[in-house]
């Protein structure tokens, strides 16, 4: 057969591949976790903020963004949320966190692991969630009186996100730490 | 693995700028807490009878106050940061079932007996009829 002139082929690069994996595993973790029932809409632990971390961690900025906003849309149409408020709370929420990850990233290594990334991203989150809400959902101020609550989410999940994620780090590359140290 | 070893083996991925960042982070959400959720308490109380200002009381010292309306009196009960109508002669009792009333703007009507106790103070978040 010859070969057609308009045929497009996608040659996915070794990045696609990563990007892919990690946002399937980021969008399973969203949708297990959407199961779980929850006292208050917007306090979720947010377990695929972990695999962000990891990617920022280990492959830099620019696949984290596109695992965390693929992850946004994806897990929003499985869950038949695209397009609904709650899709624009979290992509509003992602953008947000990403912008402060970009930043915290460059803080010294040294002193800051992802626990500090996660607490601050998970910060941002809360604030690019609100300023959407204010603005648009929920046009009160009455939004800020839950402000604690969602402070205090961040802080916990943030934490235990963090240590997760470091934890994640630690445990994939140890074997090349090791042949190293062999 | 006892639970020490388990919480020694997680503490050790925090490093210096990770607690610095957590205690910040609880300093955050203690100060919202506090400036957040401080507004909305009531310092007055206005009662109303019959449309007119029946009594203006601060919500310091305990008392209570009978308020004569068309069908007898409604009693209402004052105490320390909070008020409610404890006893009212209408027929159906919304006002008393509301209970104790403590946010400023809060407002219990007792409307066969043309009587109203509503509580203001200096920034009120919202008030219950236009809520």
């Amino acid at each position: 057969m010859t070969p057609s002139t308009t045929e497009i082929i996608l040659r996915p690069s070794a990045e696609d591949h990563r990007v892919a994996r990690h946002a399937a595993a980021a969008i399973v973790l969203t949708v297990a976790e959407a199961a779980i029932p929850l006292p208050l809409p917007g306090v979720k632990p947010g377990l695929a903020n972990i695999i962000v971390l990891v990617v920022l961690a280990r492959w830099g900025w620019r696949e984290a963004a596109w695992v965390a906003l693929l992850r946004v849309l994806v897990s929003s149409l499985l869950l038949g949320q695209f397009l609904a408020p709650g899709f624009f709370l979290s992509l509003a929420g992602s953008v947000a966190s990403l912008a402060v990850l970009g930043l915290a990233r460059h803080l010294p290594r040294r002193a800051f692991g992802p626990v500090s990334q996660s607490v601050l991203a998970a910060f941002a989150h809360i604030a690019g969630q609100l300023v959407v809400a204010r603005a648009w959902l929920v046009p009160h101020d009455g939004v800020f009186y839950l402000v604690p609550v969602f402070a205090l989410a961040a802080t916990l999940f943030g934490l235990v996100n963090g240590l997760m994620a470091a934890r994640l780090l630690q445990e994939t590359s140890a074997p090349t730490a090791q042949q190293a140290g062999v | 693995m006892n639970l020490r070893q388990w919480l020694g083996a997680w503490a050790a991925f925090l490093k210096v700028g990770d607690l610095l960042v957590l205690a910040i982070a609880l300093m955050a959400c203690g100060l919202s807490a506090v400036t957040l959720w401080q507004g909305g308490r009531p310092d007055r109380a206005v009662i109303k009878a019959g449309g007119r200002v029946f009594a203006e009381v601060d919500l310091t010292v305990p008392r209570i106050l009978e308020v004569p309306g068309p069908l007898g009196a409604t009693r209402i009960e004052i105490q320390p940061g909070r008020a409610r109508v404890a006893a009212d002669p209408g027929p159906r009792q919304y006002c008393v079932r509301q209970g104790w009333l403590s946010r400023a703007g809060a407002v219990a009507i007792c409307a066969p007996n043309q009587v109203s106790l509503a509580l203001s103070g200096r920034n009120a978040d919202y008030d219950s009829l236009n809520y």
